[in-house]
């Protein structure tokens, strides 16, 4: 009798959990982009690591810092601040003054995150937000690209990136062009292998398509993503700019070319499929991926080179009222009301109204 | 139809399945302890009346309390001897409930007491609805409600297909396993009771396809005479909730309100049967049932045939628990209830007593983190709710547009939601408090 004295715990079922926890898929999330931060490192040496160390640093300690202050606690350790420290870092030119970067990490939390009450309420992607500030702040700055390869990457930093806090960075050369600016503004098209291998210019983390690609093979077999969201993002890259490629092939570079260069490859990978920001039940074929193909067109015909950018966050936005739409199909409803009571048809059909505005318009 | 042509439903969870360990062990009797609660509630419904009075003697299998009413059933003796008292005893959900004390005659050969037989071939189907009331017999998959009470089908309805469920999805247990493993002919005699009553034209066993061996066991004995077929089910939780199997097996949906019976269907416990084949040729009424008993804290796991009436506080003495145990559940450990106390009996709803402690608690103490919107949940709800737009409703206690916009009365409590949060929100507790919140304000309006 007496082992049987100590105090039953009641609690109500189900009395296990699945073991998946927020920052297990966080930590997991970090290690898929390693590979693509690791190449940077390789690629542009000391300026891309001192990049990538800055960003997450920056946004860590913002983070740490609002946290304790807004809540009492800090939420730092839950390692999703470090993903946007990291994805932040990987989207930045490896050359950019240290500054900009730090101060860049500290708009991705405060903007992008804090404002709105932390994880799981900021409606848009923190780093993009940040970089989306910066690209508007110091245009020629991000804009930039240092050569990779160089010889001494791994002991000579880019004289622009120990550049003084607010003074105007010196950029030792004019320096390559990225394959996205290079066909934009000059016609050339860089081969795809090249691409895929990430034996090109560009900001530290979006070079090599193939190690963004093997990260998110690796979230999806762990369950952690869900395939259609890459998969239509890409597919709708690939559609529109290989029609656009066969009407006009002077004008328009090949999808291959699209797929594999800029960001687009990590940002279909890591930023639209943001558990956060994506919408709750994705369907290979729903609006918002139509929408968002809209949006790319911001690529092709635009005046940026990074439209996937802008297109992400435009999708951000739309999501929330795409998620509150399509309501999973209701438990043997009678014929007709298969979907759930919706209040939001008028503000669905503005949503398209104001997407095709926005893709026609650039 | 899912993979390698078994068959399943949409969505759901996998859970550790942890049956290896009992899933081969035989049923064994469980002893008498020597004090027999008898609780008269055991189902849902009206508790039933005592038929005898404090110091009588009475002889195993007696009826000790009769039905009250229809929605109400018969309780019979588990063990020869002396009734010590009529009073109250605690049931899982920590009410007060009268309780019939029977303390065992020591030395006692415990034979038990036949009754009227009711035969398969002479009765009548009102015959044997009677005669699986005044058994006792009650759903023993877990939901325990009467079972008679299902048979009685409603003026202009009918039923097609009489479905056994043998899917046990619910991790840890294996009683309904071993069930079809050992009772092969009181099944199959079940079955041709329950296929008289409802004029069913067929009969389908489900069972998931982590016993095979039982699926072929009961497909080799089948007597050609029987319309019936075992088929194969993935492994899932929840494949056995009676919504989820009706779909997997029939491809029908129970409508949004309605009851199994809508669809045609007919559901019932493979160990329910197996009782009513054992049971009414001998005019008996459940007396013992099997159970499992194990789980991490347990030291003589195993499926036993146990005493209706024995208290918790016996049953864990005798198999040996873990000093840290800090958790007894009645049913397994998704679905099943933390026990409040060890004065508990083993009641005809009891499939199973798991017990854990605190280092295989799991992860039920961690934090809990703001929702990430990741759609886990949407995937693990098998009757397709949007459990984390009903989280972020209950939250802000907007019961009533959960309830109007979000069908949260479909909601059957399996917990899949709870389960895969990687948020660790407890959706499902949330939805207990705002189904009985709308159950409360309709009573009121």
């Amino acid at each position: 009798m007496s082992r049987l004295a100590k105090t039953l715990e009641i609690r109500t079922s189900p009395h296990i959990l699945s073991g998946y926890s927020v920052d297990t898929i966080m930590f997991n999330v970090v290690v898929a982009l390693l590979p693509a931060a690791l190449f940077a490192v390789y690629a542009f040496g000391l300026a891309a690591l001192l990049t990538l160390t800055v960003a997450v640093g920056s946004c860590v300690a913002v983070e740490h810092w609002i946290s304790k202050r807004n809540t009492g606690r800090s939420t730092a350790g839950d390692w999703s601040i470090v993903i946007t420290g990291l994805l932040f870092g990987l989207t930045l030119p490896p050359g950019l003054p240290l500054w900009m970067t730090a101060l860049g990490g500290a708009i991705c939390v405060l903007l992008g995150k804090a404002v709105f009450g932390g994880l799981g309420q900021n409606p848009f992607n923190p780093a993009l937000v940040g970089r989306a500030t910066l690209q508007a702040a110091f245009p020629v700055s991000m804009t930039s690209w240092v050569d990779g390869f160089t010889g001494g990457r791994f002991t000579q930093l880019p004289s622009s990136t120990l550049t003084f806090p607010f003074a105007h960075p010196v950029y030792d050369a004019v320096s390559g062009a990225t394959p996205l600016a290079a066909w934009k503004f000059e016609k050339v098209a860089v081969e795809t292998e090249r691409l895929v291998f990430g034996m090109t210019n560009g900001s530290a983390g979006e070079t090599s398509a193939l190690l963004i690609a093997l990260g998110g093979a690796y979230l999806i077999a762990r369950n952690m993503m869900n395939w259609r969201i890459p998969a239509a993002v890409l597919g709708g890259a690939f559609l529109l700019s290989g029609a656009l490629h066969t009407v006009n092939p002077g004008e328009y570079a090949s999808p291959w070319l699209m797929l594999f260069s800029g960001g687009l490859m990590l940002g279909a990978t890591f930023m639209a499929s943001d558990m956060v920001l994506a919408d709750d039940q994705p369907r290979l074929l729903d609006l918002w991926r139509v929408y968002r193909c809209g949006c790319h067109r911001h690529s092709y015909l635009g005046r940026h080179a990074r439209g996937w950018m802008y297109a992400i966050l435009l999708g951000n936005a739309v999501s929330p009222q795409i998620d509150r739409i399509l309501q999973p199909r209701l438990w043997h409803a009678p014929q007709g009301e298969r979907r759930m009571k919706t209040e939001s048809w008028p503000m669905l059909r503005a949503m398209v109204g104001v997407g095709l505005v926005c893709g026609a318009r650039s | 139809m899912g993979l390698l042509g078994l068959k399943s439903f949409r969505h759901g969870v996998h859970p550790p399945e942890n049956k290896d360990e009992t899933a081969s062990m035989p049923i064994r009797q469980f002893p008498f302890a020597p004090m027999l609660v008898v609780p008269l509630l055991q189902h849902l419904g009206k508790p039933a009346i005592a038929v005898v009075r404090e110091g009588q003697e009475v002889v195993r299998g007696q009826t000790i309390a009769k039905p009250d009413g229809f929605m109400s059933v018969a309780m019979h003796a588990p063990a020869s001897g002396r009734i010590d008292k009529i009073g109250l005893t605690p049931s899982i959900t920590g009410q007060m409930v009268p309780a019939i004390f029977l303390e065992p005659l020591r030395g006692s050969t415990q034979e038990t007491e036949d009754g009227e037989p009711c035969s398969l071939e002479t009765a009548t189907p009102a015959e044997i609805i009677d005669a699986v009331q005044q058994a006792g017999v009650v759903g023993l998959g877990g939901a325990a409600f009467p079972t008679h009470a299902k048979l009685k089908i409603p003026e202009g309805k009918s039923i097609d297909t009489l479905i056994l469920n043998g899917a046990e999805c619910e991790p840890y247990l294996t009683t309904d396993h071993r069930v079809m493993l050992e009772q092969r002919e009181d099944i199959y005699l079940g079955m041709r009771y329950l296929l008289k009553v409802t004029g069913a034209e067929r009969c389908i066993i489900g069972v998931e396809s982590n016993k095979m061996d039982a699926v072929e066991h009961l497909r080799q004995g089948m007597p050609a005479d029987i319309p019936a077929t075992v088929e194969a089910l993935t492994v899932k939780y929840p494949q056995g909730a009676e919504k989820m199997l009706i779909t997997a097996l029939l491809g029908r949906e129970v409508p949004s309100g309605g009851l199994p019976l809508d669809t045609g269907a007919l559901c019932t416990n493979v160990a329910t049967a197996a009782e009513i084949g054992r049971l009414l040729p001998r005019g008996r009424g459940i007396q013992e049932r099997v159970i499992t008993i194990t789980g991490p804290a347990v030291e003589k796991k195993g499926n036993y045939r146990i005493p209706i009436g024995t208290p918790l506080r016996f049953l864990l003495d005798y198999v040996g628990v873990s000093p840290e145990v800090n958790r007894v559940f009645l049913g397994g450990p998704m679905m099943g209830m933390a026990a409040p106390t060890l004065d508990l009996s083993i009641t005809k709803g009891t499939s199973g007593v798991t017990a854990f402690t605190d280092a295989a608690a799991e992860r039920t103490h961690s934090h809990v983190y703001p929702c990430i919107r990741c759609g886990y949940c949407l995937d693990a709800c098998p009757i397709s709710l949007n459990p984390s737009d009903l989280g972020v409703l209950a939250k802000n206690q907007e019961y009533q547009r959960m309830a109007e916009e979000r069908h949260l009365m479909d909601c059957f409590e399996c917990g899949s939601c709870s389960f895969v949060c990687p948020s660790h929100i407890p959706l499902v507790q949330m939805f207990r408090v705002a189904k009985a919140a709308i159950r409360k304000a309709r009573v009121n309006a």
